[in-house]
């Protein structure tokens, strides 16, 4: 048997709940891959099936009362930061029981309350979001620490460079999360940075830096809880690159001609969740069965959101003025 | 012989190659550019033509490409900018706004900045509020930016020219939704000269100036209409800046009323620009009717897509503004 060495919070339910977790995602996100197939979802959306380690793995760690500011490519962080696949799978159908009553589709989903402070459709634009809530958290004696996903193109956008400045000179407690999956839409990281790894930027603003292999639960969750117990302290932002790979298309219409089936299949195999599984069994958390099981309850929450969604309302048209000013 | 049909995109890859072909300074850069073909396909295969130096990756940096296309303009080159979508004109704003607009009158005249911001605008893809904008307004208030909004792919390509030849700033608006839409556009390279105004259609009872996609649901109601008795003009600005004022005002003297259409939000939009043109000239005169506005809603556009649709003027409500404007006599 391997011995896992892990926070304390880490205890072996929520391991099993963070192997559920990541099915979950997955399946979420192949369901909406096929109904986009089927044009029966409107709108364009970005799938992070092969990415489910740096969200499940990174939220595990923070608590409630935490904060996540997440991307485009943001379902996975949805449910990890106890997201209801209901109301994600309603909103993407547009759906007044949406989590944005069928307002804001894939690139707008938000659940405040929860501490998921919504995605983006504009790429670097939660990065100074991040920072601004890590100063309330400040400002207020909130003690909360702020999880700030982005993606490696995001991190050539100016909003990164003043972002993570602002935050390292304010030690504010917030952790940037870069989730390098290779590519900036077709952009090749190695052709749109000169540096070996993205985390080496953190030098420049004199915060530290680390590269985790992004499809690594037990180093992600350690890493991660590393960096959020310094920001609790009060020792400021680390910036984490996890290194990764979107194994669809950047959207839903993408001919991947950057890219070759190779390299595709090389990182297939390199799959988080199923790497997460052989680490649980190795360790004795479950066994084959209990893993099997676990997988098929995710797999039965995603068919009932799909339920949810189709029999829910879409938005009257009184609801088209509504919510503009407060 | 037969006339040659191509969709509005193809017409603005055509503009853009031929310009190319005859002219070393010209160049392109944006995301995704190359071998994707940019976000619509509108570069497809620009570059296994003319290569990776003058078909020109660029990582996602809008503010640094805007800025890079500015100072490669100021020194001799003529940049094409793609943006990937027109929202993103807003991480790009000072250095459009504050440098390529302004940088010919700060100098006293020194110095030029021939540089085209190309950016796909406008709804209905269900691309929700940060993906469907339509911000010309924004850009028309600015002194020393030029905005082009074209219907067609015949106005594209002639409009696409002209704005590449123009020794200024000009932001080149497609819509999304005309991208696949097609007409007539001759193979040979071709210039429509930025502030020309298109009659679309002919008309003795309303004029209705409509921009962009409008100039299409314009001509719908218009076609509507005609079968009620009603003959209804419809004039395409084409560019906002410059304002083509003059075809306007004539062809409200002539019909006495006008209606006019853009996607664009309401309030602010050009819409109220386009008024003030009629209500400070002789055409106030001929005003049979009170003018109407029709524009977007105010509200960031909707990801549902009946409440998406909702959001934007319809044909419907275009025929039911001009019916209501000519009741009176
Ligand atoms: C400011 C801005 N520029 C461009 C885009 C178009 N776009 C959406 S996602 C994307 C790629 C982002 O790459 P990255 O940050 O690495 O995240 P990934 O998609 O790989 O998860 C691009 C170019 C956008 N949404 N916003």
């Amino acid at each position: 048997m391997q011995k896992l060495e892990l926070p304390k919070m880490i205890t072996e339910d929520k391991l099993k709940d963070l192997y559920k977790e990541m099915w979950m995602i997955r399946y979420f996100d192949e369901k909406v891959d096929q109904f986009f197939a089927k044009g029966m979802i409107h709108g364009t959306t970005h799938l992070c099936v092969g990415q489910e380690a740096s969200a499940a793995g990174s939220i595990a760690v923070i608590g409630r009362k935490d904060k996540i500011v997440s991307t485009h490519r943001g379902h996975g962080h949805c449910i990890s930061k106890e997201g209801d696949v209901n109301k994600m799978m309603a909103e993407l159908f547009g759906r007044e029981t949406g989590y944005c009553k069928g307002k804001g589709g894939s690139m707008h989903i938000a659940d405040v309350e929860k501490g998921n402070l919504g995605a983006n459709g504009i790429v670097g634009g939660g990065l100074p979001l991040a920072v601004g809530a890590a100063l309330t958290s400040k400002m207020k004696k909130e003690n909360y620490v702020v999880l700030c996903f982005f993606g490696d193109g995001a991190s050539n956008e100016g909003s990164f460079h003043e972002s993570v400045n602002l935050a390292a000179i304010w030690d504010l407690p917030v952790v940037f999360i870069c989730e390098n999956n290779q590519y900036g839409m077709s952009g090749p990281v190695k052709d749109m940075t000169r540096i070996e790894n993205i985390a080496d930027r953190a030098g420049a603003y004199g915060i530290p830096g680390k590269v985790v292999d992004g499809n690594d639960m037990i180093e992600i969750i350690n890493t991660v809880n590393e960096a959020v117990e310094n920001a609790r302290d009060g020792a400021g932002p680390t910036l984490i690159e996890m290194k990764t790979y979107r194994w669809k298309g950047h959207s839903k219409s993408d001919a991947k001609k950057y890219r070759t089936r190779e390299e595709e299949q090389e990182w297939r195999a390199k799959d988080g969740i199923k790497r997460f599984k052989e680490t649980l069994i190795n360790a004795e958390i479950f066994t084959e069965e209990e893993a099997k099981q676990l997988q098929d309850e995710a797999y039965q929450a995603i068919e009932e959101a799909v339920k949810f969604a189709e029999n829910s309302p879409e938005p009257s048209m009184d609801s088209l003025l509504e919510d503009v000013y407060a | 012989m037969a006339v040659r049909e191509i969709t509005y995109l193809e017409a603005v890859r055509e503009a853009m190659s031929q310009e190319m072909r005859q002219n070393d300074d010209v160049f392109i850069l944006g995301e995704d550019i190359g071998v994707y073909g940019g976000a619509f396909g509108v570069t497809r295969g620009m570059i296994e033509e003319f290569g990776p130096e003058r078909v020109r990756n660029t990582p996602i940096s809008e503010a640094a490409i805007a800025g890079a296309a500015v100072g490669s303009a100021l020194t001799g080159m003529r940049p094409i900018l793609e943006l990937q979508f027109s929202d993103f004109i807003t991480i790009a704003m000072d250095q459009m706004v504050n440098q390529a607009a302004k940088t010919r009158y700060m100098f006293g005249g020194k110095g030029k900045v021939p540089m085209v911001l190309r950016t796909p605008a406008g709804s209905g893809t269900g691309a929700a509020a940060q993906h469907s904008q339509s911000l010309e307004a924004w850009m028309a208030h600015i002194p020393g930016l030029k905005v082009v909004q074209p219907s067609t792919a015949y106005d594209v390509k002639g409009l696409l020219k002209a704005a590449i030849d123009d020794d200024n700033p000009v932001i080149f608006y497609e819509h999304k939704l005309l991208y696949k839409t097609s007409s007539h556009v001759p193979e040979e390279a071709y210039s429509i000269e930025l502030g020309k105004a298109d009659i679309k259609r002919e008309g003795t009872d309303v004029t209705i100036v409509a921009t962009a996609i409008m100039v299409h649901k314009a001509l719908e109601a218009a076609s509507e209409l005609e079968k009620e008795g009603i003959s209804a003009e419809v004039i395409d600005p084409r560019t906002i800046v410059p304002l083509d004022k003059e075809t306007i005002i004539n062809s409200v003297k002539k019909t006495g009323r006008l209606i006019v259409v853009h996607e664009a939000v309401q309030r602010g939009g050009i819409g109220g620009e386009i008024v003030s043109v009629i209500a400070e000239s002789e055409a106030f005169d001929y005003l049979d009717s009170p003018i109407k506005r029709l524009g977007g809603k105010e509200v960031p556009i909707p990801y549902n897509p009946k409440l998406e649709k909702a959001a934007i003027p319809q044909v419907p409500d275009i025929i039911e503004a001009v019916k209501e404007t000519v009741k009176y006599k």
